[in-house]
């Protein structure tokens, strides 16, 4: 195939090489906002007379917060409402993805049971949601195991299978598997369908073409939305005091105030807990956006360091050049113009 | 498997989206080695066809197979019984696609859109699959292109790229579905030289295509499809220069 190689190097001559390197520096007197700056100024001053009045301020009492921050019963609450967001999520996405791939669903069965779930678990207060959970065991007493219509396999006491705890998560996760469903829908259809279409073609089955090559994909969609809902649910476990379950930071800090007659330091020593949690959550996030942005970001191999992050210009048609490999890999504009999805 | 057998075999394939029929009987036979182009104006059914060759689209009625085997049915005792995914997806490992907007996979480089169907569909060691897509993006002209995503590919790189990754499951049918429309002109020479290797190794090809110099140098027949029907097939050269048909005739007299 010597032809196709023959073929691929002749770009248009001298044209890349020249122009980073013989375009002057523009030098020219910056323009002034002075308004901006008006602005600025009058903010941190309104900032800093805040934090300084905060700090000696008696009803913050901040030698209570100091006391309370690290008690161990702060602590192991703060923990357990890790455990509930963690969990919850981690039941919520994979029941949102079982239900998103229900709604793309030809069998419209299946399609109508997803859409009612959502119908259902969206259109009420996820407030409303954990009272009922908390009258689970009141409701069904016993859970029976069988076929339907048949004889029972196995029969429980609701109360000896399942706790507070556990109904807490449950009802957090089914709440939010709703809105999850919703979320992978929308980036599994953010896919060109070419690609499926492409995996089809080359033998892969519909499980390998789900997870190589949709998934991967949809998943530049779905992080920043799961991100907020992870955020989100960190603080609606404040709500699980409807269960009633009270050992998240919340309900923990709220209890311990009712002890000392102090709301207010107990309320800044549970605020300060959750915003370290979403601290962190936010920098995971960043992380894991930049690993799902492989290949529509502005990295190339042979400039790993490259410190722009910009999507590619959509729906720039010009003719891309093709340089032989010294030029493009010199010049940060060749191959860019093309959009990610190969139109 | 013996040469007698051609290796596309369509009888009367009918197609309609619900009741729009788009393909009303095609039947054609492309023997093994032949390059077949595949021509006519926009909407006559084209895609359509070569779709129901690998079973991406399902046939209303006739019959079709590739290498004496039925496209997404089992005859068994004078009845058709419909194909698992499994089976349909295997057939498809045997018909390689390359498509108008290329379709490879962005999130993965050049290399790793080769190497992704031999090591996940047949389960080919990793080391193997590598060397094999090294060797293919060397044939096409990419060797040093091999790290890189498609993003940061020209138009005609990626459409080579996509050929080669199709070649990677070693087919023994190639479908081309205008492989160069969506290509900056100055780019088609590049795909169309890889496509002229390809037939020159002895692949069997059907090329939807509006490049009628490709079709007169490489073709061994040319068809011609408007409306759903082959209005006319035959020695390229013979069916460019003499077009019999008037519907051809007002087709060519376009695009030449
Ligand atoms: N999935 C589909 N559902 C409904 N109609 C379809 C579908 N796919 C194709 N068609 C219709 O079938 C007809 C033929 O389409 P097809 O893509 O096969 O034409 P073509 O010959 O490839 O045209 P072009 O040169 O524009 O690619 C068109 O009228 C199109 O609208
Ligand atoms: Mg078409």
């Amino acid at each position: 195939m010597s032809s196709a190689q023959s073929n691929r190097a002749p770009a248009v001559p001298g044209n890349d090489r020249s122009l980073p390197s013989t375009a002057a520096p523009i030098k020219a007197i910056r323009l002034r906002h002075p308004w901006r700056t008006v602005f600025a100024v009058i903010i941190v001053l309104l900032a800093v007379t805040f934090i300084l009045d905060a700090a000696q301020r008696p009803a913050y009492d901040w030698p209570s917060v100091a006391k309370y921050v690290f008690d161990r019963r702060i602590t192991l609450a703060a923990i357990t409402t890790l455990e509930l967001t963690v969990l919850s999520m981690v039941i919520a996405i994979v029941l949102g993805i079982v239900l998103a791939i229900m709604r793309l669903s030809p069998n419209p069965v299946v399609k109508s049971v997803a859409w009612v779930y959502l119908w259902i678990f969206r259109g009420t207060p996820v407030y409303v949601q954990l009272v009922f959970w908390g009258l689970f065991a009141l409701i069904y007493k016993t859970i029976t195991v069988g076929i339907p219509f048949g004889e029972p396999l196995m029969t429980f006491d609701t109360r000896s299978v399942i706790n507070t705890f556990g109904l807490a998560v449950i009802g957090l996760a089914l709440n939010e598997a709703a809105y999850m469903a919703e979320i992978v829908r929308a980036g599994l259809l953010s896919v060109d369908r070419g690609q499926e279409e492409a995996a089809t073609a080359l033998g892969m089955s519909w499980f390998q073409t789900m997870r190589r090559v949709i998934v991967p994909q949809s998943m530049r969609i779905i992080i920043p939305p799961t991100g907020n809902e992870v955020i989100s649910m960190l603080k609606t476990t404040s709500l699980v005091t409807a269960v009633p379950f009270s050992y998240d930071l919340y309900t923990r800090s709220r209890d311990i105030s009712a002890e000392t007659f102090n709301v207010i330091p107990m309320l800044l020593v549970a605020s300060i807990w959750y915003l370290l949690f979403t601290s962190i959550l936010m920098v995971g996030q960043y992380f894991l956006e930049r690993r799902f942005a492989r290949g529509v970001g502005d990295r190339r191999p042979d400039r790993k360091s490259s410190a722009t992050r910009v999507l590619p210009i959509v729906g720039a048609h010009q003719a891309t050049v093709i340089g032989t490999p010294a030029t493009s890999g010199q010049n940060p504009r060749l191959g860019r113009g093309r959009n990610e999805n190969d139109e | 498997m013996s040469d007698a057998i051609p290796m596309v075999l369509a009888e009367g394939v009918t197609k309609s989206f619900g009741s729009n029929e788009v393909l009303k009987g095609i039947s054609l036979e492309v023997q093994r080695g032949e390059v077949m182009c595949l021509v006519g104006p926009s909407g006559s059914g084209k895609s359509t066809f070569l779709r129901c060759i690998n079973h991406l689209e399902v046939l209303s009625a006739g019959r079709l197979s590739v290498d004496g085997e039925l496209v997404g049915y089992r005859e068994m005792n004078g009845k058709l019984f419909e194909l698992h995914p499994k089976e349909a997806a295997r057939q498809r490992r045997d018909i390689g696609m390359v498509f108008q907007r290329f379709n490879l996979f962005p999130h993965m480089t050049a290399l790793q859109n080769v190497t992704e169907a031999p090591q996940r569909v047949k389960g080919l060691p990793k080391a193997q699959v590598e060397r094999q897509a090294r060797e293919l993006l060397a044939r096409v002209g990419l060797d040093d292109r091999a790290d890189y995503y498609p993003a940061h590919l020209s138009g005609g790189q990626q459409q080579r790229v996509a050929i080669a990754r199709a070649l990677a499951m070693e087919p023994k049918l190639m479908l081309f579905d205008e492989p160069t429309s969506a290509l900056d002109p100055e780019l088609v020479g590049e795909v169309l030289d890889v496509m002229k290797g390809l037939a020159k190794s002895g692949m069997t090809m059907i090329v939807v295509t509006h490049e009628m110099g490709f079709a007169r140098e490489v073709a061994d027949s040319l068809v011609f499809m408007d409306g759903g029907v082959v209005v006319e097939a035959g020695d390229p050269a013979v069916v460019l220069s003499n077009p019999q048909h008037q519907r051809t005739q007002a087709f060519l007299s376009k695009v030449l």
